[in-house]
């Protein structure tokens, strides 16, 4: 007994926090906004999540066992997750195919040509959207109608909020079928209040911090608000920013990605910032309706330099 | 809304088994060891041979230099031996072995139970004096000489006197015993060390989780003028001087800079009331309260114990070492030392035994950083551990001190707090350890 006590430097007790408990607790704060497409885009949104999922995982894995040769890490939660964003971000009549492109570019190039988990610069489902956005724009940019429940690939598409406002447009939904999301868009980024429920127990359970999302939200508000407040005719209400176009998707659950995003408060809010103002630029001034994704990856550009000059605020710095 | 610390902190599960457990006085040994050096700062030098008789209070080392504390005969007896003996810090270090006979104490020290509490006539140097004597170190863990502690540098002055009564270690719950039972001694302790340092506020800052220790001190204080009870949220690591000066006066260190800085002195709680004892009753530091306890221990408890003895005669009166133990740490879980082998001795500076399961004992597989930022929110110094920890692994030291590595208080909330299970402390000790080398180097 003696001679067989563990010797280890302190700290002898451990939070039991774990990656995968970050990375399943993300997937859990996103079930609501998955019932919520399933309610809507029925057996497309269900067809599309599980390709794009299994996709991921599989690459992950072959690419783990035959490429690197290291040992597979699958269930660590981050490919199912990888996989389960990737397709909220899609239409729900994308055919098989290429999704599997998608997933192929998402774990391939976005995340293991970087070393896998935590070595990544880009936020890989977005890296694997804005290929598939680039390679098929017309499949990537027609949004079937809600209610289509078992109808897949021939669904009947409709114009998303942004698109009615992009072609200057009037007949916007009601802002209440926004908010629930009735409308249409990708599989996960319609449904604002899904999407807040998911965000609160992010918070709850502190997987994320207020920071990013909040700055992205108040950001947009700011921007929009002024650009609203110089033409109210030209220009959509902070509402609609808001609450459309995957926003809040994408502030809540793209940009807060770990790997990609700065890692002290200061540089967080930076970033929020960053990502709020390209968003608002793109969709009002750029070529594409919803600019979420650019935004977000361009802000990815730059987190290593945000956490390079902005530190978190040391101790015994204060001015007295 | 309750004082805290500014920056980080975490909230360990607390796992206060032995809390309201009474003070038990330990049977006397049959031997103590007694190690020469328990402080921070130079050796001392041993004043007895072997064979010599000692008494309890006997000065057996004397302190070997300003920075340095003497260290006293915890029993009475015979010097057995001189020789080496591996203590909480894991090295061999010199130490005294006195075979226990009977229990005659220095006729000097007042036994009496009776309170003393007129201290009017006692003054400011005599106080040092006495603590000084009488072997006095800070009691918190850090083992620093507490007469040095209370001799600012020349031009810096004190203003207020924080009397650290946190105890944010989880499982540890010496003070709050002692706070609950010794509170009249603690603050005659807590106006002889304003006396010495000549402030005329204190303020003893406890964790709201002892509420009927703040209740017990705040009663008690209403007869002593200056003092207060503040009563701070939990958090980790609120004890550490940094933290708690922060908490309690909202001035923080600035780095690099000595405590007394931001014009406060910190003692802790059984610093306190060992003042007392050496003071007023003329005892020397020979005993103190330690905490013995863990999950698969039958009876956690508070105990008095003589320095020296070994912990091993602890671990049996709170029940016996369990089956299952892994490991055996000197202190709390966050920054408590492992114990190389049970028979190590408690010292001046031994607030805890605790003992851990097999199970609890292993750390889990570090996997790579997915850079969550967890360790930077939690850091209470402001730092980046995660980025210190890269740093390390690649060797990069000069980089790790302009990230000012040296500013960590190894307080080990990055890697408590760490989901992929990084070592982060360890990276970063190794990285304090090359960027001390660096910066002595370049001295010369």
């Amino acid at each position: 007994m003696e001679n067989k006590l563990v010797i280890s430097p302190s700290p002898h007790i451990h939070s039991g926090d774990s990656v995968s408990k970050n990375m399943y607790g993300v997937l859990i704060a996103l079930i609501p906004a998955y019932l919520v497409s399933l309610l809507f885009f029925g057996m497309g949104a269900l067809i599309v999540s599980l390709t794009s999922v299994i996709a991921c995982v599989g690459f992950e894995y072959l690419i783990q066992k035959y490429v690197l040769h290291t040992k597979p890490s699958i269930c660590d939660g981050s490919a199912m997750l990888t996989g389960l964003l990737l397709a909220f971000n899609l239409p729900s009549n994308l055919p098989v195919w290429m999704i599997v492109i998608g997933a192929l570019v998402s774990i391939g190039i976005g995340k293991m040509s970087f070393g896998g988990l935590g070595n990544n610069i880009f936020n890989p489902a977005l890296v694997g959207r804005v290929f598939l956005l680039i390679s098929f724009p017309v499949e990537m940019t027609s949004w079937p109608e809600p209610g289509q429940l078992t109808v897949y690939l021939d669904a009947i598409t409709a114009a998303t909020p942004l698109t009615i406002l992009k072609e200057g447009g009037h007949s916007l939904p009601e802002m209440q079928d926004i908010l629930i999301g009735h409308k249409g868009g990708s599989i996960g980024e319609v449904s604002v209040i899904a999407l807040l429920i998911g965000f609160v127990y992010l918070l709850y359970k502190k997987i994320i911090t207020w920071h990013i999302p909040v700055t992205i939200f108040v950001t947009v508000a700011l921007f929009s608000g002024i650009l609203y407040g110089i033409d109210s005719v030209k220009y959509a209400t902070p509402m609609i920013h808001l609450a459309t176009g995957g926003l809040v998707l994408g502030a809540v659950f793209m940009a807060t990605d770990y790997v990609t995003s700065p890692m002290s408060k200061g540089g967080m809010i930076v970033y929020g910032v960053g990502i709020g103002i390209i968003t608002i630029l793109i969709r009002v001034f750029g070529a594409y309706p919803g600019g979420v994704s650019f935004a977000i990856l361009i802000m990815n550009a730059f987190t290593p330099l945000i956490n390079m000059y902005i530190k978190p605020k040391r101790f015994g710095e204060e001015k007295k | 809304m309750l004082k805290t610390f500014r920056i980080g902190g975490i909230h360990p599960p607390e796992n206060k088994l032995s809390a309201g457990k009474k003070i038990e006085q330990l049977a006397l040994p049959d031997q103590v060891v007694i190690p020469l050096s328990q402080h921070l700062g130079a050796p001392t030098q041993a004043v007895v041979a072997k064979g010599d008789k000692v008494k309890v209070g006997t000065l057996i080392a004397k302190a070997g230099g300003f920075v340095s504390a003497n260290v006293h005969a915890s029993v009475s007896g015979t010097v057995a031996k001189i020789d080496t003996v591996v203590d909480a810090s894991g090295y061999r270090k010199p130490a005294l072995f006195i075979d226990v006979e009977g229990d005659e104490w220095e006729p000097s020290i007042d036994l009496s139970e009776e309170l003393s509490a007129h201290i009017d006539s006692i003054s400011a140097e005599d106080i040092l004096r006495k603590i000084s004597e009488n072997g006095i170190v800070g009691m918190g863990g850090a083992t620093f000489p507490t007469h040095v502690k209370l001799t600012p540098p020349s031009g810096m002055k004190a203003e207020i006197l924080i009397v650290n009564g946190v105890e944010c270690e989880p499982y540890l719950t010496a003070d709050h015993a002692l706070m609950l039972e010794k509170g009249k001694e603690i603050l005659i302790g807590v106006r002889l060390l304003m006396k010495s340092i000549q402030v005329n506020k204190a303020i003893i800052a406890i964790e709201n989780n002892k509420k009927d220790a703040i209740a017990n001190l705040e009663l008690l204080a209403r007869e002593y003028e200056g003092i207060e009870v503040c009563p701070l949220q939990m958090k980790y690591p609120q004890g550490g001087e940094k933290q708690l000066i922060d908490a309690v006066i909202s001035r923080q260190v600035p780095s690099g800079a000595l405590p007394i800085a931001t014009g406060a002195v910190v003692q802790n709680v059984a610093t306190a009331f060992a003042v007392y004892e050496a003071v007023m009753k003329n005892k020397p530091l020979i005993e103190r309260v330690v905490t013995v306890t863990g999950k698969c221990l039958t009876h956690p408890s508070n105990f008095k114990v003589r320095i020296g003895t070994s912990i091993s005669l602890l671990i049996e009166a709170a029940g016996g070492l369990p089956e299952d133990t892994g490991k055996v740490i000197g202190g709390g879980p966050m920054m408590g030392k492992a114990l190389v082998s049970t028979s190590v001795p408690i010292t001046k500076g031994s607030s805890g035994v605790l003992l851990i399961s097999r199970k609890e004992s292993q750390r889990k597989e570090s996997t790579s950083c997915i850079r969550c930022a967890k360790c930077t929110s939690v850091c209470s110094m402001g730092l980046e551990p995660f980025l210190l920890g890269t740093l390390a692994e690649r060797g990069m030291f000069e980089e790790m001190e302009k990230e000012l590595v040296m500013n960590c208080i190894e307080c080990g909330s990055c890697n408590f707090t760490c989901p992929a299970h990084r070592p982060l402390l360890d990276y970063i000790r190794l990285g304090k350890s090359k960027v001390g080398a660096i910066i002595r180097n370049r001295k010369k």
